[in-house]
């Protein structure tokens, strides 16, 4: 496979000098840790099989949302609660509302085809603690029928104080608190009203009540050991330059997890910010907004800002194909497809722990300055197993001698094969932006050398690989010392 | 004296029905309706009436 020569490479030794010198260096060799070396292993038991709070996770494991509750308290300037469409793919979005006894059928359904469920989530649109009782008779009802699903729920926090303890007796192990700002003039740019005690208030004096009850709650559930999420909609011009405020304040309170996420906006969306223009970041700047944030409260790299109706692995919505008028009166669980998947994921797990590891190391000891953008096509599981052209997002890793860290997923419009064709293809080529390499499954000769010509290399030789190994293997390959040698 | 539902314009989000102090909004196949026997518009209860007050969509609880 010929790769095109990129500048990273200027920075490499090329004499045989400096790379014989390279090679008498010592080697900071790290004992290796268990992995995930950062996360206790109590919280790692409560963590590991939830696609949204573990990274890992998300490769193995489904969420399911299900919209019974689409009362709200509050106005957002990116939400607009009339629209319904099961094209779209954003928060807040649905195709169907359910009540609660619909939902349990639904959740029932899905359990029995979907053996990678392990989380239910409540999500909007709406407001899950507002219109509490239809969230907690779902939850209710889904407990005793399928314990070991793992609850969770979705909140703008003005109701959230009033119904912790009930959370906490539920085991809702797992909260999402969406928190745009701690200053409530910045607040008042993004909320116009809120409906709290009987009155709508607006203005500063909205968000200034918003942003206490915001904190209470996170507070209050953090003195309880739920774990908390807190989710930020960037919106450059209006909050780019305080979410690292955010973040600071919500880890001082225990916040488990910041997901920093990019403004939706278009007009035919009829949002406020839609209507008005407001856009949304690049990936480049939401990049630079979670960079600022290192060192705070961690950060949620792969949301995927996904329907409140979504059903499966983050990469995948199924939720159209579960629609209540497909789902029989009377339907029971059947656990035999989750539970033959949890005895081999548990397998596979372990093994693709060893596996990353083992890329750590072969990083480490290519012993190159070299820091690159990869692309991956997955389906899931951790490899590298989809065709390019089926793919409708890219799995973004940066990989350096430091090791393998996942960054972000692009998203393109349409996959090259799903009728997109070349036009698809400038858009992905787009969504590529600072991406040196795509790895995937297989890909044609057409697109690979539209690709090359705008100066991605693209490669098929690690396909089924796990990502990091392929990735760990592609950069030992192009800037490792015996690369370098040969070329000298 | 009561409240009406713009049908055509409402979300069916159901904040009104739980908010009514009256017990006096209900929906059927999916449409909510005031029932205007029993709708007082907040008067005596409330600043202004729940339902106009918490609707997401501007002028869609009205004044019959």
């Amino acid at each position: 496979m010929a790769f095109f020569v990129s500048l990273d490479t200027l920075d490499q030794p090329t004499t045989a000098k400096e790379i014989r010198h390279a090679l008498k260096s010592p080697r900071t060799r790290k004992s290796p840790a268990a992995p995930p070396s950062d996360i206790p292993p109590a919280l790692w038991e409560r963590i590991k099989d939830h696609p949204c709070y573990s990274e890992e996770a998300h490769h193995y494991f489904a969420r399911m949302h299900v919209a019974v509750a689409p009362a709200c308290n509050i106005q957002c300037n990116y939400c607009n609660r009339k629209y319904d469409c099961s094209n779209e793919s954003r928060p807040g979005v649905v195709s169907e509302k359910l009540t609660p006894e619909e939902a349990y059928r639904k959740i029932i359904a899905v359990a029995n085809e979907v053996p990678q469920l392990s989380v239910l989530g409540i999500a909007g649109p709406g407001d899950a603690c507002y219109d509490w009782r239809k969230t907690k008779e779902t939850f209710a009802r889904i407990a005793k029928a399928v314990p070991d699903l793992k609850l969770c729920l979705s909140t703008n926090g003005l109701a959230l104080p009033d119904h912790v303890d009930e959370i906490a007796d539920m085991n809702i192990d797992h909260v999402t608190i969406t928190i745009n700002m701690v200053d409530p003039e910045i607040g008042a740019k993004i909320y116009p009203w809120i409906f709290y005690n009987h009155k709508r208030y607006t203005g500063v004096e909205a968000s200034t009540i918003l942003h206490e009850r915001q904190m209470l709650g996170l507070e209050m559930l953090t003195a309880r050991n739920i774990l908390v999420k807190v989710n930020s909609v960037l919106i450059p011009g209006i909050n780019d330059a305080h979410l690292s405020t955010v973040n600071a304040e919500v880890k001082k309170r225990g916040a488990f997890l910041h997901n920093i996420m990019p403004l939706i906006s278009d007009p035919a969306h009829g949002t406020h910010f839609g209507l008005t223009g407001q856009r949304g970041p690049t990936p480049a700047e939401l990049q630079a907004v979670q960079d600022a944030c290192e060192g705070g409260a961690n950060l949620m790299r792969h949301c995927r800002q996904c329907r409140a109706d979504a059903v499966g692995l983050l990469c995948q919505d199924r939720g159209q194909d579960f629609p209540i008028s497909s789902i029989p009166e009377d339907i029971t669980y059947d656990p035999t497809k989750r539970e033959a998947y949890r005895a081999v994921i548990a397998r596979e797990r372990d093994d693709h722990r060893q596996a990353k590891h083992a890329a750590a190391v072969a990083l480490r000891d290519a012993e190159s300055s070299a820091r690159i953008l990869v692309a991956v096509a997955t389906q899931g599981g951790g490899r590298v197993n989809q065709h390019f052209g089926h793919a409708k997002e890219f799995q973004v890793y940066e990989a350096s001698a430091a090791g393998v860290r996942f960054i972000g997923h692009r998203k393109v419009d349409a996959g090259y094969c799903g009728g997109g064709g070349d036009t698809a293809l400038d858009g992905i080529i787009k969504a590529l932006a600072g991406v040196e390499v795509v790895l995937c499954a297989k890909i044609g000769e057409c697109p690979q050398e539209k690709l090359v010509a705008a100066g991605i290399a693209t490669s098929d030789a690690y396909a089924y690989d796990y990502i990091e190994s392929a990735i760990g293997d592609y950069y030992a390959d192009r800037y490792g010392l015996k690369q370098l040698a040969l070329r000298a | 004296m009561a409240m009406k539902i713009i049908a055509s314009q409402c979300t069916a989000c159901g904040a009104c029905e739980f908010e009514c102090p009256n017990a006096a909004i209900s929906v059927k196949r999916g449409v909510f309706t005031i029932d205007p026997k029993l709708c007082t518009e907040c008067n005596g209860q409330f600043d202004s009436p729940q339902c106009a007050t918490v609707c997401p969509v501007d002028n869609t609880c009205v004044p019959a």
